[in-house]
């Protein structure tokens, strides 16, 4: 199987907090690729080193063979993001937006005509092209991201927490179309969700982070088998324990309330 | 280019969809031109100086100009707070290009307002003594605004704490904007307001207005434009280092 995001003993340490430990994973081209932990584990530091928003302090990361540290263009034209937060511009249309993002990625201006209609229209957002993206609603603007994300058709796609505030409708709608992308493009997904259900439904594999330390991976199968546990809820839970995080990283806004309540009403 | 050019684009964009705060940003410079203009033009050529209104024009130009560029960065931060800046972080394209975009777009706004405050001014009977050296108006306008941008810029790329950049450029812009030549001559103020304004990269913004627009300058265009241009410079350089230094 060919190798498509390589993480050798990586390490990020800021100021005298170690937010990744060591960790070291490969992912297989065209696999769906579950990162799961609790707040403040390491997930979105790992996949901000991996998206070159962030140096690791030691180690080396790799997409596509490319080392993102030093092969930083090349890395960054090989996968699309969906951040955790919208990182559209409020002020332009759908249509702008897509416009901007092909512009950034080079892309011929036709084909990017051509491919944002089409995205677009499937997540079902054509008729409001020319609408301002501050006059959507916040599952509106997730999937206008994802649309973006895909414009310049990534090798890799990173979505971090990307069902979060969702409702069930969308969510479906979500899933369905990224596995259809993953099956017919053979694009790569590195997810990152609190919803374990969709994580045993969707991935492939499965990576479990905990004080920035790997603590599991595998597929689900083996990750039950290995904590002799009947779902990955409770794989889960006996990995990473029962009590709940504070956060002592990350960027601290309410939403991380919202995180630590859906987990304590699991229980 | 395409990268420089989208990125501006995308400011022009949204500075023509922000309505009225396009035109709010002259109301200032406005009152000070009307007010101060006419208040001191009577005394002014009491003691021989000419028309004070024909003076202060170039004063409030600058003034408009340094008063959008020098809170450009809140633009920086407003898009790291709320993600749009990553969205370009992540892109194939350098954070060079990134900073000059949205700079560029920044400076085209501030020199805009100027040109606006500067055609209010015309309406009121300022006429600059050359047309042949507007020219030379134009480029201190658009050196100033790239300068301070850059400046504004650089410094929104790695402090997070809104308030705390609008208290600081606040502490900043009223000092730079009354110990300049803005809204009196240099010739006979005590010396160390001279010294002052001297070192003040405004003033030398301001004179090489009022040097090309009514024929008035201190230093010399030459030595205007030596000391804008490397200051220009200067802070251009101050910004890409520090958008080299964005981490999301």
């Amino acid at each position: 199987m060919e190798t498509i995001i390589s993480v050798k003993s990586v390490t990020k340490k800021y100021k005298d907090v170690t937010a990744v430990d060591n960790i070291s994973f490969d992912v297989y081209r065209g696999e769906i690729f579950g990162f799961l932990g609790p707040n403040g584990a390491g997930k979105s530091t790992t996949i901000k080193m991996l998206t070159t928003l962030q140096h690791p302090t030691e180690g080396a990361l790799f997409l596509a063979g490319n080392n993102v540290s030093t092969a930083q263009d090349a890395a960054r034209k090989t996968f699309g993001i969906v951040f955790q937060d919208p990182s559209l511009d409020d002020e332009l249309t759908a249509n702008e937006n897509m416009q901007l993002h092909a512009a950034l990625y080079n892309l011929d201006k036709k084909l990017a005509k051509e491919r944002t209609a089409e995205l677009l229209k499937l997540v079902e957002l054509w008729d409001r092209k020319d609408s301002r993206v501050k006059t959507f609603s916040g599952g509106m603007k997730r999937r206008l991201e994802i649309a973006r994300g895909l414009l310049h058709h990534p090798k890799i796609l990173f979505l971090d927490e990307p069902t979060l505030g969702l409702d069930a409708q969308t969510r479906n709608l979500l899933w369905n179309y990224i596995q259809k992308l993953n099956e017919q493009e053979e694009m790569t997904i590195f997810f990152t969700t609190h919803y374990l259900g969709e994580a045993e439904a969707i991935a492939d594999r499965i990576a479990i982070i905990d004080h920035g330390k790997l603590v599991a991976m595998g597929n689900i199968e083996e990750l039950k088998k290995q904590t002799e546990a009947d779902s990955l809820e409770t794989a889960y839970l006996a990995l990473t324990g029962k009590g709940v995080r504070d956060e002592s990283l990350g960027t601290g806004d309410a939403r991380k309330d919202i995180y630590r309540r859906i987990i304590a009403n699991r229980r | 280019m395409k990268t420089v050019y989208i990125l501006w684009l995308r400011q022009m964009i949204r500075f023509k969809r922000s309505g009225l705060r396009m035109v709010m940003s002259i109301v200032q410079p406005l009152v000070y031109f009307l007010t101060l203009g006419y208040g001191f033009n009577a005394l002014f050529q009491q003691a021989g100086k000419g028309s004070y209104i024909q003076f202060i024009v170039p004063g409030v130009v600058a003034q408009t100009i340094l008063f959008t560029s020098i809170f450009w960065g809140i633009n920086i931060m407003w898009d790291k707070q709320f993600g749009f800046l990553k969205e370009t972080l992540v892109a194939p394209v350098s954070r060079i290009k990134v900073m000059l975009g949205g700079s560029l777009g920044g400076a085209t706004i501030a020199v805009i307002q100027g040109l606006m405050l500067f055609v209010i001014a015309l309406l009121f009977g300022f006429h600059p003594y050359s047309w042949a050296m507007l020219g030379m108006t134009f480029l201190a306008m658009i050196l100033l605004a790239i300068a301070m941008v850059s400046f504004s810029s650089g410094v929104g790329a790695v402090v997070n704490d809104m308030q705390g950049f609008m208290a600081m450029t606040n502490f900043l812009v009223i000092p730079l904007f009354f110990l300049s030549s803005a809204l009196f001559p240099l010739d006979n103020v005590p010396v160390l307001m001279k010294v002052i304004a001297s070192c003040n990269p405004l003033t030398y913004a301001v004179d090489a207005m009022r040097g090309s627009l009514v024929n008035q300058s201190h230093f010399g265009l030459p030595t205007d434009f030596a000391v804008m241009g490397a200051t220009a410079v200067l802070l251009i350089w101050f910004s890409v280092y520090r958008f080299n230094r964005i981490e999301a």
